[in-house]
């Protein structure tokens, strides 16, 4: 029987019987090989965030200790080799560790929710994924606790980071880190692209998709075309002229050091993008809720991220200005880079416009979007100038830039990350956020992130290079670092309120039900938090907010089977339905094959013989992932 | 209290030993200038969004958090064609400024980073090296090439050609008063121009990370009146000075039977090591381990009795000097002048 679209009234008898049903099959197995098995994407989604928000305050630690260190002229906390480690780790663990795989893990969380399916498209696919990314941040950090940690930098260029300058396995920890996060990536990439593209609930065309979707599905194409980059740089490149002595960046071998950094560029552009995209899809969903209207000029805004997405892989020169690139090259990366500037400035207007069309409810996950519109936009201007090459050769690697990417990077990803994290609290832990302390630690972020991070504009403007583990008092530096660092004790202030905010609320919040904001989009529609199954009937939609609009009599779909874990495909553009498709349960290859994989590529950082562990290890993991156990074809 | 504010800001700017604030050349005049007129508009633009943020906050409805949230809004044809437009005239307007700095940029970036109308350009070459940097002045006689280290003098008024290189990692060469940066790489050579109007003392310092002692590798560069400067370069071309009286007479001994020599060149002396700073004339700089500490007799027998603890990691070796020969070497290298 091929899956209809019902248009009588629903009938709800059912329902019952058939969550019992569903609850059978969508059951994870006990104990500790079955939590180890898991392929459901909320929990592979939420293991995302939680071990992503871990490496958060990790790299957040690694920041205070950097500020304190240059509190005052001359001081010796760190000393020159601690603080050269202690900023690799904090920029490396901010870029591979948490912003993208949180980016990553709310995706795999919400969008299955938004486009009303019941899991990802390739379970397994996803909880390798995830191994893998939590082999990265082992990796590195067990690499730490041995005392192999990484000195040159997160961008690591050659050939401070080659052989003959970085002896040691730090850099060689960093380089394989690398591949195992951007492993993971491309996995969720992979994941989002096909659960979002075949996926939606009927009727959901790709014109009635949330932005979030849209964002999510923007940033996964950005990912599968970045992230070869940066494998090629850090494996290909780095990572095989000192393992292998290859020479292709070793310029005492005739490598060239410069082609590293176009290529790494490629990939370090458009990464703040992809860190940046679904914190834009965050911002509309929290925006057209608790303005109580759509976002205004949807087409517009998604054109923008397309438009983004594709300028993104335009401008990677403005990184390399200083290198001393000819006139006429420069001048085509100074109009590319200010070109971003047009299709951010364009959802910064339409959310301006939803919000003074709209209704606004002045809640905690609001002040969140409101602080992000004040800073990011403050770090965009700034991007502006750095865009202009007469500008950034003064500004380039100082702590105006500094200034700059944090503004874009906390502004621009982690207020609506902050901001996505009270919205969609209650459907994720089915209790609701305390509105008061949340309101309360966005003061506080807010002031803090402000006092430390404005006052770094000048202090680059007077001359202080990024990177330097001290200065002496002459410099005129110490008044803005010390505010800096008073500044960076706020924003740990902050970041503690808001933890006692969560663990508070989840514990003892009111109860939340399916809709606490009334919100109009599909995620909304389920219980909170959702069942493993997310919804008992597959919903069809009519409308970009269906809950607003088809509140009295929403569409399901009927006839899918509830014995196995069954979800429907439907079409690329228009979401109509094409068939069932029956998805894989619980299974412990993934991680079989994330650790063989693990072992090898942690092993090779020591010799590269282990590459063919790896292969060995990895090729019995996907032996067991791939043994045909149930004919998967559908029966007619 | 707006005084105070700026007084706190401006504090800083005017204590800061280097800066991009107080250019003293064309270069980085114009890119002050340019700097300025980046600051103001994209300064004005930024005040007239967060003012369009927060008057939709200031007159939202009395007592929305009392409405039913179940009431979603639906603003009316003629608003939505009035945001329309209003949207519309900013993105068109965004475009139309972009437009213009990306032609100002361009025409500014130019004229301070090309060799137009710079025909009467002096050329140095600047080597950078962990953690410190060599200065030649070119010539087409070799016998007429001036050496020297973490200083570099030119003449007030006229063009100066940097031709950058580096031996080991990449450097970045940065005087904030005279120019933008311009990156070092071995076995590479970049170039940039600049020149000082006024005569000072400009500092410059390394601004690509390049190891454990980035935040020390600075260098002076002392802008002089033509004729100060010509006599200064004359100077340099001359042998060290022969040590006078026994004392220095000793400490050159000292320094020659020493491993100094192997990393040391003092023209005139048996001292040609090619792996550190040249010191023919170390005694008239300013300063020493790059701008760590000034050139003076205690911190030089500091630094020479234990480099490593002033500046950790640097490449100088720590090497064992009698405490009898300590003060005749150091008045010896002060001596060269």
């Amino acid at each position: 029987m091929n899956p209809v679209l019902t248009e009588r009234p629903i009938d709800h008898s059912q329902d019952l019987a058939q969550e019992e049903e569903l609850a059978k099959t969508w059951h994870n197995l006990r104990g500790l090989s079955g939590w180890l098995s898991v392929t459901t994407h909320q929990q592979i989604g939420m293991r995302y965030i939680v071990t992503a928000f871990v490496f958060l305050l990790l790299g957040g630690f690694e920041a205070l200790l950097m500020r304190l260190q240059l509190a005052t002229p001359n001081n010796t906390l760190l000393g020159p080799g601690g603080y050269n480690r202690t900023f690799t780790m904090h920029g490396t663990t901010m870029m591979f560790l948490f912003a993208v795989p949180m980016m990553e893990g709310m995706g795999i969380y919400m969008v299955p929710l938004m486009i009303g399916t019941r899991n990802v498209a390739f379970p397994r696919l996803n909880a390798f994924g995830y191994w893998m990314f939590l082999g990265g941040g082992l990796l590195l950090y067990g690499g730490a606790l041995t005392n192999t940690i990484p000195d040159a930098g997160w961008f690591a260029y050659p050939p401070l980071s080659g052989p003959q300058f970085s002896s040691g396995k730090g850099v060689d920890v960093w380089a394989q880190m690398i591949t195992f996060t951007e492993i993971s990536a491309m996995c969720v990439a992979v994941e989002l692209i096909v659960t979002i593209l075949r996926m939606r609930a009927p009727g959901m065309s790709l014109n009635r998709m949330p932005l979030f979707c849209w964002s999510m599905l923007v940033q996964s194409f950005m990912v599968i075309f970045a992230m070869p980059a940066v494998m090629i740089a850090s494996t290909v490149f780095l990572l095989n002229d000192r393992t292998i002595g290859t020479h292709f960046v070793n310029p005492a071998e005739g490598g060239d050091p410069i082609l590293y950094q176009h290529v790494f560029w490629f990939f370090g552009h458009p990464e703040v993008y992809i860190i940046f995209l679904p914190a834009l899809g965050m911002v509309s969903s929290i925006v057209e809720t608790h303005c109580r209207r759509g976002v205004f000029g949807y087409p517009a805004m998604v054109l923008s991220l397309v438009g983004n997405a594709f300028i993104a892989f335009g401008l990677w020169v403005h990184h390399m200005f200083a290198t001393g690139l000819p006139q006429i090259g420069e001048a085509y990366f100074t109009a590319a880079s200010m070109m971003i500037a047009i299709t951010s400035g364009i959802q910064i207007f339409c959310w301006l416009a939803t919000m003074w069309s709209g209704r606004i409810h002045l809640t905690a996950a609001m002040h969140f979007v409101l602080g992000f519109i004040f800073i990011f936009v403050l770090g965009g201007m700034t991007g502006v100038m750095l865009a202009s090459i007469p500008l950034d050769l003064q500004v380039h690697d100082t702590f105006f830039v500094v200034a700059h990417f944090h503004y874009v990077l906390i502004g621009g990803a982690l207020f609506p990350l902050f901001g996505g994290f009270h919205h969609w609290f209650p459907k994720f832990t089915g209790r609701k956020i305390n509105e008061k302390p949340g309101k309360i630690s966005f003061w506080i972020l807010f002031a803090g992130f402000n006092l430390t991070f404005f006052p770094m504009h000048l202090a680059g403007l007077n001359g202080m290079p990024r990177r330097v583990y001290t200065y002496s008092p002459e410099m005129g530096w110490g008044l803005t670092n010390l505010l800096a660092t008073a500044g960076a004790v706020l924003i740990a202030t902050g970041g503690v309120v808001f933890i006692a905010n969560a663990i508070q609320s989840r514990k003892f919040g009111a109860v939340a039900d399916s809709n606490p904001w009334e919100g109009g989009t599909l995620e909304w529609a389920t219980s909170s938090p959702p069942a493993q199954w997310n919804f008992t009937n597959l919903p069809v939609i009519k409308d970009r907010y269906p809950l607003w609009t088809e509140r009295e009599n929403p569409g399901i779909v009927t006839g899918m089977r509830n014995d196995r874990r069954e979800v429907l495909v439907t079409s690329t553009l228009d979401a109509y339905p094409h068939h069932r498709l029956v998805l894989p349960g619980s299974s412990i290859w993934p991680l079989i094959t994330a650790v063989g994989v693990s072992i090898g590529l942690a092993g090779s950082v020591a010799a590269f013989s282990w590459y063919y562990v790896a292969t060995v290890l990895g090729a019995i993991g996907l032996i067991g992932w791939f043994w045909p156990r149930e004919p998967l074809e559908i029966e007619p | 209290m707006r005084r105070l504010a700026l007084a706190a800001f401006a504090a800083p700017a005017l204590l800061a030993q280097q800066s991009a604030l107080d250019p003293a050349g064309p270069d980085a005049g114009a890119i002050r200038a340019l700097l300025v007129f980046f600051v103001v508009l994209l300064g004005a633009l930024f005040l007239l969004v967060v003012a369009m943020t927060i008057i939709p906050l200031v007159r939202r409805h009395r007592g929305i958090d009392q409405e039913p949230l179940e009431r979603t809004h639906r603003p009316s044809a003629n608003t939505e064609l009035r945001l329309k437009a209003v949207t519309g005239v900013a993105t068109v307007a965004t475009i139309v400024i972009l437009f213009g700095l990306v032609v100002l940029s361009v025409s500014v970036g130019k004229a301070t980073s090309s060799a137009l109308d710079r025909t009467n350009s002096m050329v140095v070459e600047v080597t950078g090296n962990q953690w410190w940097w060599h200065v030649q002045y070119a010539n087409d006689d070799a016998s007429r090439i001036a050496v020297t280290a973490n200083e570099m003098h030119i003449p007030v008024g006229r063009s100066v050609m940097i031709r950058a290189t580096s031996n080991d990692v990449i450097h970045s060469f940065w005087a904030p008063n005279l120019q933008g940066k311009r990156d070092l790489f071995p076995k590479h050579i970049t170039t940039e121009w600049f020149q000082a109007d006024r005569p000072g003392r400009f500092r410059g310092q390394c601004a690509e990370f390049c190891g454990l002692q980035h935040a020390h590798m600075a260098l002076w560069v002392v802008a002089e009146p033509p004729a100060k400067f010509e006599s200064w370069l004359a100077h340099q071309l001359e042998p060290s000075a022969a040590p006078s009286g026994d004392d220095q007479k000793h400490g050159q001994e000292v320094f020659l039977n020493n491993a100094c020599a192997m990393c040391h060149t003092i023209a005139g002396t048996g001292a040609a090591g090619q792996v550190g700073p040249d010191l023919t004339h170390f005694g008239s700089r300013l300063t020493l381990a790059a701008g760590t500490l000034p050139n003076s007799k205690g911190n030089l027998a500091g630094w020479i009795a234990d480099p490593q603890s002033v500046k950790p990691g640097n490449h100088m070796a720590t090497v064992p000097i009698k405490p009898e020969d300590m003060q005749p070497l150091i008045d010896y290298l002060e001596s060269l002048r």
